[in-house]
């Protein structure tokens, strides 16, 4: 039983967007990650409550406060119109900002943990042996949180897959451009085609799983005896 | 004008620990600072470091300045290396890997290129602690003394012009030091850099110390060469039931059939087991104050191989109300006696008079 060519753009687009989500992530995440781990600053429990929002928020309330923000009367969108962008809502790209809001906690927090996780002496040992802070960064930080990114990242991914109701909100349901996996299956549903429903939720519930078991099935290679 | 030396000026206050420091240290030779946990030795090394940022005060080294005021230079442009109590090294990186980081940047950074300082090539380092075979193996598959052995030769393969030493065997238990032992003396004896070596061990200090550096509640009690501090009498901390002194000589004689050493310390002779010395080598022998006891005549008809004559210094008492200390003069070295305060009543010991001394062990370190 042979997935139809929508089913395969859906699918298709869903990896697009989760793998561009995911990069992105990777960029904006860590930095924040890293500020988050070493701060002694009285914002870090603010900034790390904002970080930590779409955690609990239904994804419809931030998919309904993207899309004013990003809409024609909303600010983000007055300067995408000014730059020559466009809008973004109801585009690839406006999916993309709002998986990488949507699922920033999920590459900020294992990112972080893992950074506080190597504590100072590393990092002072590694300044002993003149490294400067990029230095220590790129060459003790990183490698030694390298589970923390693989975790990060396959969360990230797989959540962005799994994303539905901010898609909805702010990406609508347009093939190719904005209907993924997810608002495929919705659809199929509504139609009450419940056969092709079934299909691509097997398709997604197997990819699921698969993820999770590589999350709970790989070690890092240094930790092993 | 660059004076040799490190000179530490140094202030920090948290809740509940305060250090003030302000001392100059010898720019040759290994200064153990000496003190229980908490007296502030390790937060003075690691302010020599630049690790404590938030330490008030002033460092210089031979003249540098590494912070004042207005000067703050970060840990990894110091010409530094550190040994941390536990090795600290990468874990995901192989024995080679960790031993290269710091030498690869250090050569990078222009330092270590001056031939007239003291230059540890990776190799030298490697040789000197004895890890060769070690050098595709990762941190984690590494005994404890390996691993720190593996940590000295990171921070001396940076071609430092000051090694700090954090008690760098006190994670180990007795075989591990007695394992690392040997090459810190080894260290000792090549090294022409100042080592600080933090400890709260006697042995460990009587052992590799040149100048001795003792901390109590963040200040310094006393500093000067080990001999002068260790024979004070009016230092609450001595190196705890180890009162003694320690004398550096030169083993003179071998005496094949008993298998002994003849080590002449300044004008005078002692005997102690062959360790395996050479003629000529240098010798640093320890003598507990509990070991020496004092009469009026070399005695004779009796075990006891090592009878010298010395004059008393000076009195004082011990850590028990029953014993004294008394400090000796021994051909121009300071030795320590702990005898009750009834025999040197007896004895009717006062400074200036001479007396034998006889020494029940000598220990070779």
């Amino acid at each position: 039983m042979p997935l139809s060519e929508t089913d395969l753009e859906a699918i298709v687009l869903t990896l697009e967007l989760a793998t561009v989500t995911t990069l992105i992530l990777f960029l904006v995440g860590t930095p924040i990650a890293w500020w988050l781990s070493r701060t002694r600053s009285r914002w870090k429990g603010p900034i790390g409550a904002v970080v930590a929002l779409p955690l609990v928020l239904p994804p419809s309330v931030l998919g309904f406060y993207l899309l004013v923000t990003l809409g024609p009367n909303g600010p983000v969108g007055w300067l995408t119109q000014t730059l020559g962008i466009g809008l973004l809502p109801f585009t690839f790209w406006g999916l993309v900002v709002g998986s990488v809001l949507y699922s920033l906690p999920f590459m900020v927090q294992p990112v972080q943990n893992a950074f506080e996780a190597i504590g100072e002496r590393p990092l002072e040992a590694a300044a002993t042996l003149r490294a400067s802070p990029l230095d220590r960064f790129f060459t003790v930080a990183l490698p030694l949180s390298l589970p923390g990114f693989v975790t990060a990242g396959i969360l990230t991914f797989a959540h962005t897959v799994g994303e539905f109701g901010v898609v909805l909100m702010i990406g609508g349901n347009i093939p190719g451009v904005t209907r993924v996996a997810s608002v495929q299956i919705y659809d199929y549903v509504e139609a009450l085609e419940y056969g092709e429903a079934h299909r691509l939720a097997a398709v997604l519930l197997v990819f699921s799983f698969l993820v999770l078991l590589a999350l709970y099935s790989w070690r890092p290679d240094h930790t092993r005896k | 004008m660059a004076k040799p030396g490190i000179q530490a000026r140094v202030r920090v206050q948290w809740p509940g620990f305060a250090l003030d420091v302000d001392e100059r240290l010898p720019g040759l030779g290994v200064t153990a600072l000496f003190g229980h946990s908490g007296s502030g030795k390790t937060t003075l090394l690691r302010c020599i470091a630049g690790l404590e940022h938030a330490a008030a005060g002033e460092i210089r080294f031979n003249g540098e300045t590494w912070q004042d005021a207005s000067t703050w230079v970060p840990t990894h442009r110091r010409p530094i290396g550190y040994v941390f109590q536990e090795a600290s090294l990468f874990p995901h990186l192989t024995v080679l890997s960790n031993l290269r980081y710091g030498q690869k940047r250090s050569q990078a950074k222009g330092q270590g290129q001056d031939a007239r300082e003291a230059r540890f090539s990776l190799e030298h380092a490697i040789e000197l602690l004895g890890i060769g075979h070690l050098l595709k193996r990762r941190p984690a598959s590494l005994s404890g003394g390996e691993r720190q052995r593996v940590g000295i030769a990171r921070a001396l393969a940076v071609s430092p012009r000051l090694l700090l030493m954090d008690e760098p065997l006190a994670a180990l238990d007795l075989a591990r030091k007695q394992e690392i032992l040997p090459y810190l003396e080894r260290l000792h004896d090549d090294l022409e850099i100042p080592v600080l070596y933090v400890s709260h061990a006697p042995d460990e200090v009587a052992r590799l110390a040149d100048h001795l550096v003792v901390m109590d509640a963040g200040r310094v009690l006393a500093s000067g060469p080990l001999n002068q501090i260790l024979s004070r009498l009016d230092l609450p901390i001595r190196l705890g039931e180890d009162a003694g002194v320690v004398l550096d000589g030169r083993v003179a004689e071998r005496d094949e059939r008993w298998h002994l050493l003849r080590v002449a310390c300044c004008s005078a002779s002692l005997w102690v087991r062959d360790s395996g010395a050479a003629i000529g080598d240098h010798a640093r022998i320890r003598i507990l104050a509990r070991d020496v006891s004092i009469a009026h005549e070399p005695k004779t008809g009796t075990s006891i191989l090592n009878t010298l004559p010395a004059r008393v210094l000076s009195l004082g008492n011990d850590a028990h109300p029953a014993l004294s200390l008394v400090k000796l003069d021994v051909a121009g070295s300071p030795v320590l006696a702990r005898v009750t305060h009834r025999s040197a009543e007896q004895l009717g010991l006062a400074p200036g008079m001479t007396v034998w001394i006889q020494i029940k062990a000598v220990a070779l370190l």
